[in-house]
């Protein structure tokens, strides 16, 4: 599992990495009647691709969800607070889980989001950070 | 004061040829179309005084491209674009500059640029952004054309336009979109998409006739099919031994050989067969062959050399006096095995009909779902000239209705209203 490494580049402006993180959604209702053994199967896929990452030095962060029913939605947008049975969005696809990877651009991000095992059952959505640049100091 | 006009003049010759070069350059850069943009079209108007004072410089595009890199850096020192851009640290930012025009300074001194256009090409046409912005962001990063051309091509108004360049251009910065040439498998998937934005530019006039240049009536050529040839002679000239790029070479070349035969002197269409082939260009078709004769030896067929190849044969007429429609069937289907559409299928029905009479063609259209061809406009088209031909008179007159209620191009509606009045005659003349 290497990633496609971005070619000659005249002048290294990506030198320092960009940071997406990779959202995965996928349908829940499909997972109700997969089997213990199939469920096995996919911890040690998953397992294998937060190794390669590691490996690659570009993994940041993980999480694995409980499925949408488990969310709580809170907002003080009106003023009062108000707490709800979640998710937010009522939607087929939910959000599963994500990975925070560290990567020069959206094809290498592409790349790795093409090697993430729930490819091939639900959609990724790559979005790269808004944060200010800290991580330099880190 | 007598020099101005005569730099202003300079000027444009530069910024024709040279602008996409530069943009492309201090696009990869910086990571930002926008940006790039910006301090070039401060170069060129820096230009505009310097030049009128001390001259043209020996070498205009090197520097207009120092300018602009000058003008990046003032802008990454001011304190302004310290708050304005997040992730980047002004020490950083700087000695990307310097190294920017370290670069340049060694490029000068060698008068070598390196045509960075296809990677701009590659980043236009990538899967991420939205593909309805393909076109429109190649013909204004590489061509230069401003966003009301684009948006007048594009029947959409100019403000919008504008608009979405800006955001797509945003996009590309923030969503961190690279300037490299994807190599193996992912190069081929994304030329196809570089390729598809260059049908684009030349099928732009014919926006919402679904389907090809050569079924499509047009009054001479247009400026953005003037445009499009200059971008797959771009593509031909970085790949050239890419078949498809060269398919689509010739495509368009074909097809531009008819611009002025497709209409007659009365604004009314006229079908490929029925043009005078005096009236094509006989430099464009040379052209044409020359880049499907180059494609057919790099051994890779693709959906642009066939439909090159069927415009090949009906450019044959113009030495041998008639059309190998037999032939043009034969492509069809290949064309159709390797890339399914409805246009495709339908011209192979019209094709049948020249090939095996009227009634095969109408069989060959009853193959094609009832469905998808209620609201096809061409299908109509063709259905109504097999039925005409077959001598279904009144059958024929609703299809030609329907085919005119399907179209507003004013060409093709004189064309139809035309066969329409010929079949109104000759039931009058039975009944």
């Amino acid at each position: 599992m290497s990633p496609p490494t971005t070619p000659d580049v005249l002048i290294q402006l990506k030198d320092n990495p960009m940071r997406y993180t990779l959202f995965l959604y996928n349908d829940e209702s499909a997972f109700q009647h997969v089997s213990q053994e199939d469920m096995q199967q996919q911890y040690q896929l998953f397992g294998q691709y937060i190794a390669a990452l590691k490996e690659a030095g570009i993994f940041v962060d993980t999480d694995w969800l409980q499925p949408s029913p488990s969310a709580t939605v809170l907002t003080l947008k009106d003023g009062s607070k108000r707490v709800q049975d979640g998710p937010y969005a009522d939607t087929k696809e939910q959000l599963g889980g994500y990975f925070v990877i560290d990567v020069p651009d959206l094809d290498v991000a592409l790349a790795w989001a093409e090697k993430c095992p729930s490819v091939h059952y639900g959609l990724i959505e790559v979005r790269p950070s808004a944060m200010p640049d800290d991580r330099n100091g880190a | 004061m007598a020099g101005k006009p005569q730099t202003a003049s300079h000027i444009e010759r530069v910024a024709r040829t040279a602008y996409g070069r530069l943009v492309a350059i201090l696009a990869r850069e910086t990571g930002d179309i926008a940006t790039a943009e910006d301090v070039l079209a401060d170069a060129f108007s820096k230009a505009m005084t310097s030049w009128a004072e001390q001259g043209p410089p020996k070498n205009p595009e090197g520097w207009l491209l120092t300018v602009a890199r000058n003008r990046n850096r003032d802008r990454l020192r001011s304190s302004h674009h310290r708050t304005a851009v997040a992730g980047d640290t002004l020490d950083e930012m700087e000695r990307r500059a310097d190294a920017a025009i370290a670069t340049t300074m060694a490029l000068l001194d060698t008068h070598d640029f390196p045509d960075e256009r296809l990677r701009l090409m590659f980043v236009c046409a990538h899967p991420a952004i939205d593909e309805r912005m393909h076109t429109p962001l190649m013909l204004q990063t590489v061509l230069g054309l401003d966003a009301k051309t684009i948006a007048t091509a594009f029947a959409v108004p100019s403000a919008t336009m504008a608009q979405r360049l800006v955001r797509t251009k945003a996009k590309i910065k923030q969503a961190g979109i690279p300037f490299a040439l994807p190599d193996g498998n992912i190069f081929e998937d994304r030329i196809d998409g570089v390729l598809e934005a260059i049908y684009g530019a030349f099928a732009a006039d014919w926006q919402g006739e679904g389907q090809g240049p050569d079924q499509a009536p047009e009054q001479g050529p247009s400026d953005l099919a003037e445009e499009a040839l200059f971008l797959i002679d771009l593509l031909v000239s970085l790949v050239p031994d890419h078949a498809e790029t060269r398919g689509l070479a010739a495509l368009l070349w074909f097809s531009h050989s008819r611009a002025h035969a497709r209409t007659d002197a009365h604004g009314c269409l006229v079908p490929l067969e029925d043009q005078p082939a005096s009236a094509w260009d006989r430099l464009a078709v040379e052209r044409a062959r020359a880049h499907l004769q180059k494609a057919s030896t790099l051994g890779k067929l693709g959906r642009y050399q066939l439909e090159a190849a069927i415009q090949s044969v009906h450019a044959e007429r113009a030495e041998s006096g008639d059309i190998n429609w037999t032939a043009i069937v034969q492509l069809y289907e290949g064309l159709l095995h390797i890339a399914p559409t409805l246009g495709a299928a339908v011209a192979r029905a019209a094709a049948v009909g020249h090939a095996y009479g009227a009634t095969a063609g109408l069989n060959a259209l009853a193959q094609v779902d009832e469905r998808d061809l209620k609201a096809f406009q061409p299908a109509w088209a063709v259905r109504a000239h097999l039925l005409a031909q077959s001598g279904e008179t009144q059958s024929a007159c609703v299809a030609y209705r329907r085919a005119l209620d399907l179209t507003t191009h004013l060409a093709q509606r004189r064309f139809l209203e035309r066969r329409l009045h010929e079949q109104l005659a000759l039931s009058a003349k039975s009944t």
